[in-house]
């Protein structure tokens, strides 16, 4: 698995940082937006590194007291989605208004020959949770998430 | 951890003095070597935990301890709620009553040998297994309600297990108390088809053969012979309990802040017991409890219904079912006095001694069966609850081998593919949908279990009565 994947923005990658038992997400971008989506595919490549195709379109909205708990919320509601549907997703195209996030996902049913899925993703925590800007206006968004 | 930053009571003894907002010391069982292997982390995570409202005597941690979210996983915290004790999600965990369950064969290795292959090609093909996976059950709204009440119970009284098994199980099988109407739509959503699944990651299905006898007058008492085949069960309450606790979780937050509760971090969240918030966490945790209970007993049915086509006349006959990720209401004996208090068990099994009131009559003389699990190619662990282990820790001791490197790390350092030819070469069959899954459990990702149960031996927490080794592991 490599630490950084596909680019959308040209500043847009995601990484997964090492969590003794668990682990670590964190999704970069020009915008906030950006960074949860690089975030949602970092989730996705705990799962599978193979292709998942985009051919189902799913929508979901959450909303949360802050920017940093919204991020909670959003991979939650991503890992519900995948649960219940079971789904795998490849495109996330994120919205943020203040406190309240409008997501849709893009991705097809679990092919279990195909994505041989390592490990299903339980739920997202507060642990190592940070949405940040640097000084170079690129934003973060990471957390552990219990595998 | 440096083991300089302790007060070292004995050789596996290490303890925090109270300082700044703690209300108790922090103390963690484990040799020196466990100790220095340990991440930082685990310690400022006792530390956080021992600065919460109501928390009685000290906040532990196991010998095989690691770093969790608020709690550390190897948790064992005790609040009372005359005392403003609280109960906190992060100190369950996400995998509500996740446990293990082991269950006698009646048979031989020998008796194995000759099916090995095809008795794990045959469980991989019926235990549900993985993501992805759907269970053969699917529950309208009544039958989910009848589940999240009756817990083990139900499932045999719907014909997927056996009603001998009840005694052997924690709580006889159903946990009292359970509010299936707190249990959110989407909790239920999540578990409708899960029923007799396994899951994923560190969850499996291992047929085992006791390699080496400890404590034969125990190992007697429970069944257990060497050479002697078991299967045992590693898995929770699937998405049920997961998404009771994400839902939980985010509520004590806000909660806390409500209540005026100056958490040290806010994964830490928690709720007073005597709260509406505390109170909906208690009803829905207790119906995840029975989802796990029901979840285990089905899974249990499915292996005994495959064990009889290979093994006709014989009967997989349950040692014990013990969960180590609950919160449990339990009298314990604090300064000469009686008291019931939230005993919270985040990856840490409970370890009852002789003679405990709770214990079935077959295994009061003895002791509970503290059941261990290991990593896929090395060893998992019987053990008996001590006396002892009341005063150390509320009668609790360790669950398993513990990680000892991440997921990410363990991928970079084994192909599974090789992992799983290698084991095979031992004679230990791995089937998994995903070999990448296999690497990321290879046995060297583990700590050596042999030491964590050592440590929790020489603690007085439980005592080592037998050694297992796989033969066949099903990895979701």
């Amino acid at each position: 698995m490599s630490e950084a994947a596909t680019a959308i923005s040209g500043k847009a990658r995601w990484e997964h940082f090492p969590h003794a038992a668990d682990v670590g997400l964190r999704g970069f971008g020009e915008t906030m937006a950006e960074a949860f989506e690089q975030a949602a595919l970092a989730l996705t490549a705990v799962v599978t590194t193979a292709d998942v195709r985009p051919a189902v379109l799913v929508d979901i909205d959450c909303e949360a007291p802050d920017v940093e708990l919204l991020f909670v919320e959003w991979l939650n509601a991503v890992i519900y989605e995948m649960a219940v549907r079971k789904m795998l997703f490849s495109r996330f195209a994120v919205t943020i208004d203040g406190t309240c996030l409008h997501g849709t996902l893009w991705g097809e049913p679990v092919d279990v020959a195909r994505h041989a899925p390592a490990c299903e993703p339980k739920g997202a925590t507060y642990t190592a949770l940070k949405v940040a800007k640097d000084e170079s206006s690129m934003w973060s968004a990471a957390c552990i998430v219990d595998v | 951890m440096d083991p300089a930053r302790f007060t070292r009571v004995d050789e596996t003894t290490w303890r925090i003095e109270p300082h700044g907002p703690m209300r108790v010391p922090a103390i963690i069982y484990a040799d020196e070597n466990l100790i220095r292997d340990m991440d930082d982390k685990v310690y400022e995570q006792a530390v956080n935990v021992a600065m919460l409202p109501g928390i009685v005597q000290a906040s532990y941690a196991m010998p095989d301890a690691h770093w969790g979210y608020g709690f550390p996983i190897g948790g064992v915290a005790a609040f009372d709620p005359e005392h403003g004790g609280v109960v906190s999600a992060g100190g369950v965990g996400f995998d509500i009553s996740c446990g293990v369950r082991t269950m006698l064969a009646g048979i031989k290795v020998a008796d194995i040998l000759p099916v090995q292959k095809m008795l794990a090609d045959s469980l991989f093909r019926q235990i549900p297994a993985g993501v992805g996976s759907t269970g053969a059950i699917t529950l309208d709204t009544v039958e989910m309600d009848a589940m999240l009440f009756g817990g083990a119970r139900w499932a045999v009284e719907r014909g997927w297990g056996d009603a001998c098994d009840l005694d052997r199980i924690e709580e006889r099988g159903t946990m009292a108390g359970a509010m299936p109407e707190r249990v959110s739509e989407r909790a239920r959503e999540r578990q409708r088809r899960e029923m007799g699944t396994l899951g994923s990651g560190n969850h499996y299905l291992e047929v085992q053969a006791i390699a080496e006898i400890f404590d034969t007058a125990v190992a007697e008492a429970y069944g257990l012979a060497e050479d002697d085949v078991v299967v045992t069960i590693h898995c929770g309450s699937r998405g049920l309990g997961h998404q009771i606790g994400t839902e939980f979780l985010k509520e004590m937050v806000i909660a806390a802040s409500a209540s005026g509760i100056a958490l040290p971090d806010r994964e830490l969240a928690c709720a007073p017991i005597h709260s509406d918030v505390g109170q909906s966490y208690l009803g829905a945790m207790r119906a995840a409890v029975n989802c796990a209970l029901a979840n285990r007993e089905i899974l249990g049915h499915f292996a005994r219904r495959i064990f009889a086509h290979f093994f006709p006349g014989q009967n997989l006959s349950l040692l014990f079912d013990v969960s180590h990720n609950t919160c449990k209401v339990e009298p314990h004996m604090v300064g000469g006095k009686r008291r019931h208090l939230f005993v919270h068990r985040k990856g840490a099994t409970r370890a009852f001694g002789p003679g405990h009131e709770s214990l079935p009559a077959r295994l009061r003389p003895v002791g509970q069966p503290v059941l261990i699990g290991g990593s896929m190619g090395t060893a998992s662990y019987i053990l008996v609850g001590e006396i002892s282990a009341e005063q150390k820790a509320f009668s609790s001791a360790c669950h398993g081998a513990g990680r000892a490197m991440s997921r990410h790390a363990a991928l970079k350092q084994w192909s599974g593919r090789k992992v799983q030819d290698e084991l095979a070469a031992q004679g230990i069959l791995i089937r998994s949908p995903s070999t990448r899954g296999i690497a990321e459990e290879a046995p060297g990702a583990y700590k050596d279990v042999g030491a964590v149960v050592a440590a929790a031996e020489h603690a007085g927490l439980a005592r080592r009565v037998a050694r297992l080794r796989p033969l066949i592991c099903i990895k979701g």
